[in-house]
C-alpha cells in the first residue's frame, strides 16, 4: 500500500508492505537511519519519535515507531532526532544538554532518548528529578547508568522555556 | 596548564546526536547496496539430536536467495584434531577445542535453546523472518542438563565422547586444617546468576567478498582480532581481510571478537557470492549473545571474635553453558582476585566448570571479578553479623594497609597500588554512615514497615590483565599542523577519540579540534588489541602518549635544523604550539611549519606499546535501601561510591563509566536474571521478562574523588570501566540483608526480587522465633 | 520482531468498521493504538489476516459527563483519561490508575477499549471499571447492546464480545463518594505489569492479576458491609481468587499481596 509520512517537515512517499513498521519506513523509505531498533517486544524506547495527525496542534507525542504501522501513521507528522536542529543547524537545547551533561556513550539509545526527552518537557516544562525518571521507564539505556540523563533533561528544561518565553 | 585533568565534553557527541550514529545496520554504502539479509534459524530446543532437515518450503518463499545448512559447508577446513595429551590451560581465554568443540551451524546435535541450525538469506527482513520459520527441523529430544548441580549429578553428557560434563577442574583440595584457631567461621553456598549483557545494539554484521578479498563491517570490540578469527575459520590470509567497526552500541564484554553466527555471515557470503548483512533481534540476542556470571560459590571465612580474618576458602562452579568458549579463564580471575582488598593469611581456592544446556557463557562487564568481590564481601558480613561486630569495622581491620604495596597475594596477584582504608572512610564519611546506623536503629526500635539497609563493599580489580599484549598507537602530524592518531583501541562508547585527543593536546600543544582519531578498520591499523577488560587508557592511552613524545622528539631534531639551533636550546611551548629557541618568541614555529620542514609525510611516530604489567583500581561502596518488609519491595535510596583507578584524564568521562557500571551492578543485585526452566527453555526470552534496570529504579549516584596513581605506566592511569559494577553489586545486595537481618536473615540470593525478600523474611522471622523459644525453654 | 503478512484496511466512520468486520469474519482484529495487539503480532503470538485500523474514529474518543454517568469513548487513549478534568474530578480512579499503564509512549497510544477487549488479567483497566461497575457499550451487525462489566471478562484474553462487534463506549456510573478511591499496582519495576492490584472505590474492591479475568474480591466486600475496618477486611482478600506462579511470584506470595494491598488501599480511600 502507499504511505505518505510527514517526516521532519518533508512529505515521504512509499509503496509498502502493509505490514512495514513506522520504525523501518524512517530507516528505510525515509533513509533516516538514527531511530534505531533496540527490542522486540515496546520495552526498550530506542525507536522513540514525535508523531501528531496532521493538524493537531503542538509538536507530536512520543510513541514507540517499533509499535506503530507506517499505515497508522499515513498522512501523521513524524519528528525524529534528525529533525531536531533548526534551520542554522543550531542543536535543539535537549541535544545540546545531552552534549554539555555526557548523558550518551555509545549513542544507541541516544536518538529515542532524546525524542522522549523533547516529549517529556512538552508535557510538563519544569519535571522534579523523579518526574523525570518515571517519564523515562520506557527507554533503557545500557551504558550511562541513567545519571546523566537525568541532569541533562533538567538542564535543558530552563533553556526550552527561555526559548518559548 | 595541562587539559589532563579537567572537564571535557565529548567530541563524538555532535555526531550522535544529530545524525545518529552509523551502527552495522545503517551502513548505506555503495558496497552494501545489494546486500541480501541473513536470518538463522535456531533450536527451540535445549538438547536434542538433529535427525533431519526440510528446506524446501522454505526455499521456494518469496524473496528467498538460498537456505544454507551444515551440508553445504563443504568448503571449509576442519579444524586440527586436538593434539595428544594436551592439556586445557585454564588461563587462557581460548574455546576448548577437542571433543569440547564448538561447531559453527550445529551438526547433529543442539545444545541450547536458540543454537543456530540453519541461514536463510532473502532480499530483506521480513522475508527472512517469514522463510526461516518455514524451514522443518526433525528434533529427538534429550535430557536437558540444566544448572551446576544437574551438570554434577546426571547421567546426561553434553559430549558423548567425554566421561563428565566437567571440562576443566583444579585449585586447592579443601583442607579444614586452615581454619584452626578461629573464633568463628561462617559458610554458605550462594549464587552469582547468570546475567544478559543485553548491549542495546545486538550483534550485528556484513560481509562482501570482491576479488578474492573479503570486507567485513562488524558491531565488535577487536576488529584486529576479528580479522585472525575469520581468517581462521575461513581458510585464508588475514592480508585479504579488512575488517571495519563502525559505530558499536555496546559491547560490555559480549563483542569481544566475534561468534559463530557473525563467521558464518562471512562464509555465506563468500558462497553465494552476495554482499550479505546480519543484524539480530533481541528475542535472538538474549539467548543468542553470550551470557554473564553464573558461577555458584561456597565461601568459608573465619577468624577471631573482635573481627580478625584469619583463612578464606573459595570454591567456585562455573556454569559455562553448552560450550566452554571461555575455557576456565573466568573462575581462574575469580580465584586470582579471591581475597580482595584484604589482608588474609590462610587462602584456598578452587573452581570446576560445567557444561549445561544453555546459551555458552562469557566475559560481562568485570568477567570474573564482580564474582570474586560478590563472595568475599558476602562473606565479611555474614563473618561480621556472627561475631557482632560492625561491617565496616572488620573490613577497616583487615584491609591491606598502605605501606604494603605492591602487594602480593596468596592468590597469585600483584596489586600495584592502593589505598584501601581511606577509600572505605571516604565512602562511609559522604554516605553519613554513622546516621544512616541512627536512623536505621530508629525504625527497628519503632517496627516501622519500611526499614532502612545500610550494604558496603570494598573492592579491587585487576586491569589490562593481558598488559604484555599491549596496544598500538600511530601519530602523525601533517604539514597543515593537525594530527591524526591510529589507534588499536575500539571504544563502543567510552570517549577514547575526546581522550586521546587530549592526549596529544596536552604532551604537544596541538588544539584537540584539530587532532582526528580514527580506530577499527584493519587495513588503517592492522596490529591492534582492542577494548575488553578495562585496558584501553592504560596501553592505548599511554601509547597515544608515547607517540606524541616521540614525534616531540622527531620535531625537536627537525626544529633544530629549520632554527639552526642546538637541539638543547629548543622548547615546545605546549599552550601556544609553537616551537621556539629557548627565551626568543621571535623564532617560533608552528606545527605546520616544523611538519612540512620533515617531509611529505610530516611527523609520524608507530608505537607498539606493551604494558608493564597489570594493574588495580580499588574502591568501597556504599549503598542505602529501603524496604517494604510488607511486601518484601527493594527501593534503592542512595549509592555512595568512591572508584579509584589512579590519575584521571578527563574526569567526565570516569564520571560516566563509573554511573554505567554502577548501574549493571545493581541491576544484577536487584533486578536481572536469565531463568531456564527445568527443560531448557528460557523464561526471560524478551525484554519484557528480563529485568533491564530503568532510570525509574536508580537514584542519582554521589561519586567521591579519589586519585592513586599507578607506578607502572608513565600516565599513572588504570581502567574504570568495569570498577563501578564489581563494587556496586555486593554493596546493593549486603545492604537487602542488612535491612532485614533484624528479622533473622541472614542471606538473600540474587536479583533480591521482592517475592525473594518476603520470603527471606518469613523464614527469617520462622528462624528467629525458633531459636528465641529454645532459649527460652 | 515483524507479524506474519496480512491486509490492512482503514475504517472512516463505525459503520465501515463494523461493515469490513462483517466481510472478514474471525479472520479480522480491529487495531486500535495497536499496543496489546502489535507486540503479540510481532511475536507472531496473534497472526490476524486482517487488520481494521479504527484508529482515525474521532467520534469515539470523548469523556462526557452524562445523566448520572460518566461516558468514556473506547478510543481515548490513557494519556488523554490521566488528563482529563471531568475524570479529575468524578472518577479519579480512572483517571490515576490510566495514568499508570506502561510508560508515556504506550500511554499516547493506547486506549482503554484496546485494553478492555484485549482482556488481560494483568492489565490494570479491567480492573477498574470492574471496580466501577461499568456498563459496556458494543455496536454489531445487528444494533447495540449493553454489557454489564460483571459479565464482560469470559477468560484469558477473552470476552464476551463477536469478532464483529465493536466496543464503542464505557458508561460508568458516578460514585457517591468520588474521592474514596484508591489504585495500588504492586510491580518489580515501575514498567512492568502488576504482579497484583488492587482497585478501590468506596465499598468495591476489585483484583488485578488474581485470576484469569480481573474479579472483585467479593468476600472483602461482604466484610466492609457489615461493618469491618479496612485491615480487617483486608484478610479475606485472596478468599475465591485463582491465582498463577510465574518468574515473579507464587500463589502464596501473590495471595498474601492481595491481602496486603487490599488493606493500604482501603485505607488509602477512606484518608483521601
Amino acid at each position: 500500500m502507499k504511505v505518505t509520512i510527514k517526516v521532519n517537515g518533508n512529505q515521504v512517499a512509499g509503496e509498502v508492505a502493509d505490514r512495514t513498521l513506522l520504525v523501518h519506513f524512517l530507516r528505510d523509505v525515509a533513509n533516516l537511519t538514527a531511530t534505531n531498533v533496540g527490542c522486540d517486544s515496546t520495552s526498550c524506547g530506542a525507536c522513540t519519535v514525535l508523531m501528531k495527525g496532521a493538524g493537531e496542534a503542538g509538536g507530536g507525542k512520543s510513541v514507540k515507531s517499533c509499535t506503530v504501522l507506517a499505515a497508522q501513521a499515513d498522512g501523521c507528522d513524524v519528528t525524529t532526532v534528525e529533525g531536531l536542529a533548526d534551520e542554522s543547524g543550531e542543536m535543539h537545547p535537549v541535544q545540546a544538554a545531552f552534549h554539555a551533561e555526557h548523558g550518551l556513550q555509545c549513542g544507541f539509545c541516544t536518538p529515542g532518548m532524546v525524542m522522549a526527552s523533547v516529549s517529556l518537557l512538552a508535557e510538563n516544562p519544569s519535571p522534579t528529578e523523579e518526574e523525570v525518571r518515571t517519564a523515562l521507564e520506557g527507554n533503557l539505556c545500557r551504558c550511562t547508568g541513567y545519571h546523566n540523563i537525568v541532569r541533562a533533561v533538567l538542564a535543558a528544561a530552563p533553556a526550552i522555556e527561555r526559548r518559548s518565553a | 596548564m595541562s587539559i589532563l585533568g579537567t572537564r571535557v565534553v565529548r567530541t563524538e557527541d555532535p555526531r550522535l546526536l544529530t545524525a545518529g550514529g552509523t551502527y552495522v545496520d545503517d551502513l548505506r554504502i555503495p558496497e552494501l547496496a545489494d546486500a541480501a539479509r541473513v536470518t538463522f534459524v535456531r533450536s527451540p530446543m535445549a538438547h536434542a539430536k538433529i535427525t533431519g532437515m526440510d528446506t524446501d518450503a522454505a526455499r521456494q518463499a518469496p524473496g528467498v536467495l538460498a537456505v544454507l545448512t551444515v551440508q553445504d559447508m563443504d568448503d571449509l577446513v576442519p579444524p586440527p584434531p586436538p593434539e595428544p595429551g594436551s592439556e586445557v590451560s585454564e588461563g587462557a581465554p581460548m574455546p576448548i577445542g577437542g571433543v569440547w568443540s564448538e561447531p559453527l551451524l550445529a551438526v547433529d546435535r543442539v545444545r541450547y535453546v536458540g543454537e543456530a541450525v540453519a541461514m536463510v538469506i532473502t532480499s530483506d527482513s521480513y522475508q527472512g523472518e517469514d522463510a526461516a520459520e518455514l524451514v522443518s527441523v526433525d528434533y529427538e529430544p534429550l535430557p536437558a542438563v540444566i544448572g551446576v548441580a544437574g551438570a554434577l549429578q546426571t547421567g546426561t553428557l553434553l559430549f558423548d565422547t567425554t566421561d563428565s560434563n566437567v571440562p576443566v577442574s583444579s585449585g586447592d583440595d579443601a583442607d579444614d586444617a586452615i581454619f584452626e584457631g578461629c573464633d568463628a567461621v561462617v559458610e554458605r553456598t550462594i549464587v552469582n546468576q547468570r546475567l544478559a549483557p543485553m548491549p542495546m545494539e545486538g550483534r550485528a554484521a556484513a560481509a562482501r567478498f570482491a576479488d578474492g578479498k573479503l570486507t567485513y563491517w562488524a558491531s565488535t570490540q577487536n576488529a584486529q582480532i576479528s580479522r585472525f578469527i575469520l581468517a581462521g575459520a575461513l581458510g585464508m590470509d588475514p592480508a585479504s581481510i579488512r575488517v571495519i567497526t563502525p559505530d558499536v552500541g555496546g559491547g560490555f564484554g559480549a563483542k569481544v571478537g566475534i561468534d559463530r553466527e557473525a563467521i558464518l555471515v562471512a562464509w555465506a557470503a563468500r558462497k553465494t557470492g552476495r554482499a550479505l548483512r546480519w543484524v539480530e533481534t533481541r528475542s535472538e540476542n538474549l539467548v543468542g549473545m553470550t551470557h554473564g556470571r553464573a558461577q555458584e560459590q561456597t565461601i568459608k571465612l573465619g577468624g577471631t571474635s573482635d573481627g580478625r580474618i584469619l583463612a578464606y576458602r573459595l570454591d567456585v562452579v562455573q556454569d559455562t553453558g553448552a560450550y566452554p568458549r571461555m575455557s576456565g579463564f573466568l573462575p581462574f580471575l575469580t580465584k586470582l582476585m579471591a581475597v580482595g582488598p584484604y589482608d588474609i593469611p590462610r587462602v584456598q581456592t578452587h573452581s570446576r566448570v560445567v557444561v549445561t544446556n544453555t546459551t555458552p557463557i562469557s566475559a560481562y562487564r568485570g568477567a570474573g571479578r564482580p564474582e570474586a568481590t560478590a563472595a568475599i564481601e558476602r562473606a565479611i558480613d555474614l563473618f561480621a553479623t556472627e561475631i557482632g561486630v560492625d561491617p565496616g569495622e572488620v573490613r577497616r581491620k583487615n584491609l591491606i594497609p598502605p605501606d604494603k604495596f605492591p602487594y602480593s597475594t596468596p592468590t597469585g596477584a600483584t596489586y600495584d597500588t592502593g589505598d584501601y582504608v581511606t577509600a572505605l572512610n571516604k565512602a562511609l564519611d559522604a554516605a553519613g554512615y554513622d546516621e544512616l546506623r541512627a536512623e536505621q536503629r530508629s525504625r527497628r526500635e519503632r517496627g516501622d514497615v519500611l526499614q532502612l539497609g545500610i550494604g558496603l563493599a570494598s573492592y579491587v580489580e585487576i586491569t589490562a590483565a593481558d598488559a604484555a599484549a599491549g596496544e598500538t598507537a600511530r601519530l602523525t602530524v601533517h604539514g597543515d599542523g593537525t594530527a591524526t592518531v591510529y589507534t588499536g583501541s575500539s571504544a563502543h562508547g567510552q570517549g577514547h577519540h575526546t581522550a586521546w585527543a587530549m592526549l596529544v593536546e596536552s604532551e604537544l600543544g596541538i588544539p584537540m579540534a584539530n587532532v582526528t582519531v580514527i580506530h577499527g578498520d584493519t587495513d588503517l591499523i592492522p596490529e591492534g588489541i582492542g577494548t575488553y577488560g578495562s585496558r584501553s587508557l592504560q596501553l592505548g592511552g599511554v601509547a597515544v602518549h608515547k607517540a606524541a613524545l616521540d614525534v616531540k622528539e622527531q620535531a625537536r631534531r627537525v626544529a633544530a635544523d629549520m632554527l639552526e639551533a642546538a637541539e638543547a636550546d629548543l622548547e615546545l611551548d605546549a599552550g601556544s604550539g609553537t616551537w621556539q629557541v629557548r627565551g626568543d618568541p621571535g623564532t617560533g614555529r608552528s606545527w605546520a611549519d616544523v611538519a612540512t620542514h620533515a617531509g611529505t609525510d610530516g611527523l609520524v611516530a608507530y608505537v607498539q606499546y606493551a604494558g608493564g604489567g597489570a594493574t588495580f583500581p580499588f574502591g568501597s561502596h556504599v549503598a542505602v535501601v529501603e524496604i517494604d518488609t510488607e511486601t518484601g519491595k527493594v527501593r534503592l535510596i542512595r549509592h555512595v561510591t568512591v572508584d579509584d583507578a589512579g590519575t584521571v584524564v578527563n574526569p567526565v568521562l570516569a564520571e560516566g563509566q563509573r554511573h554505567g557500571g554502577i548501574a549493571q551492578g545493581v541491576a544484577q543485585a536487584l533486578l536481572e536474571e536469565m531463568i531456564y526452566d527445568a527443560d531448557g527453555n528460557p523464561l526471560t526470552g524478551t525484554l519484557a521478562d528480563y529485568a533491564a534496570i530503568t532510570a525509574a529504579e536508580l537514584p542519582s549516584f554521589e561519586l567521591v574523588q579519589s586519585e592513586t596513581p599507578t607506578d607502572i605506566n608513565p600516565l599513572g592511569v588504570k581502567g574504570i570501566g568495569e570498577a563501578g559494577t564489581i563494587g556496586a553489586t555486593p554493596a546493593v545486595q549486603n545492604a537487602v540483608v542488612d535491612a532485614v537481618s533484624h528479622l533473622g536473615v541472614r542471606h538473600i540470593d540474587m536479583p533480591t526480587t521482592p517475592v525473594r525478600v518476603w520470603s527471606a523474611i518469613e523464614e527469617g522471622v520462622r528462624e528467629r522465633d525458633k531459636e528465641q523459644n529454645g532459649e527460652a525453654r | 520482531m515483524i507479524p506474519a503478512p496480512f491486509t490492512y484496511k482503514r475504517a472512516l466512520s463505525v459503520d465501515e468498521a463494523l461493515d469490513l468486520a462483517a466481510r472478514d469474519g474471525a479472520d479480522a482484529k480491529f487495531l486500535a493504538g495497536g499496543h496489546s495487539l502489535l507486540p503479540l503480532m510481532k511475536l507472531r503470538l496473534a497472526v490476524p489476516e486482517v487488520l481494521i485500523d479504527i484508529g482515525r474514529l474521532g467520534e469515539l474518543r470523548y469523556v462526557r459527563e452524562e445523566d448520572g454517568h460518566i461516558a468514556v469513548g473506547a478510543l481515548t487513549s490513557h494519556d488523554e483519561l490521566s488528563r482529563s478534568s471531568v475524570l479529575a474530578s468524578e472518577l479519579p480512579l480512572l483517571a490515576h490508575a490510566a495514568g499508570q499503564v506502561g510508560d508515556p509512549q504506550v500511554r499516547h497510544r493506547g486506549t482503554i477499549g484496546g485494553s478492555l477487549v484485549h482482556a488481560d488479567p494483568a492489565a490494570d483497566l479491567p480492573a477498574v471499571v470492574l471496580a466501577l461497575d461499568a456498563t459496556l457499550v458494543a455496536r454489531g451487525p445487528s444494533g447495540s447492546r449493553q454489557i454489564p462489566v460483571g459479565d464482560f471478562f469470559q477468560s484469558l484474553f477473552e470476552t464476551v464480545l463477536e469478532p464483529d462487534e465493536l466496543l464503542t463506549e464505557i458508561r460508568i456510573p458516578k460514585p457517591e463518594a468520588p474521592s474514596r478511591w484508591a489504585f495500588q499496582k504492586f510491580t518489580k519495576r515501575g514498567i512492568d505489569w502488576a504482579i497484583v492490584g488492587v482497585a478501590v472505590q468506596g465499598g468495591s474492591v476489585a483484583l488485578v492479576n488474581m485470576d484469569q479475568t480481573p474479579m472483585r474480591a467479593a468476600a472483602v466486600e461482604r466484610a466492609l458491609a457489615g461493618g469491618a475496618g479496612p485491615r480487617e477486611a483486608a484478610v479475606h482478600a485472596a478468599k475465591g481468587t485463582n491465582p498463577s506462579a510465574d518468574i515473579n511470584a507464587d500463589v502464596r506470595y501473590r495471595e498474601h499481596l492481595a491481602r496486603v494491598l487490599v488493606g493500604r488501599a482501603l485505607e488509602e480511600s477512606l484518608a483521601r
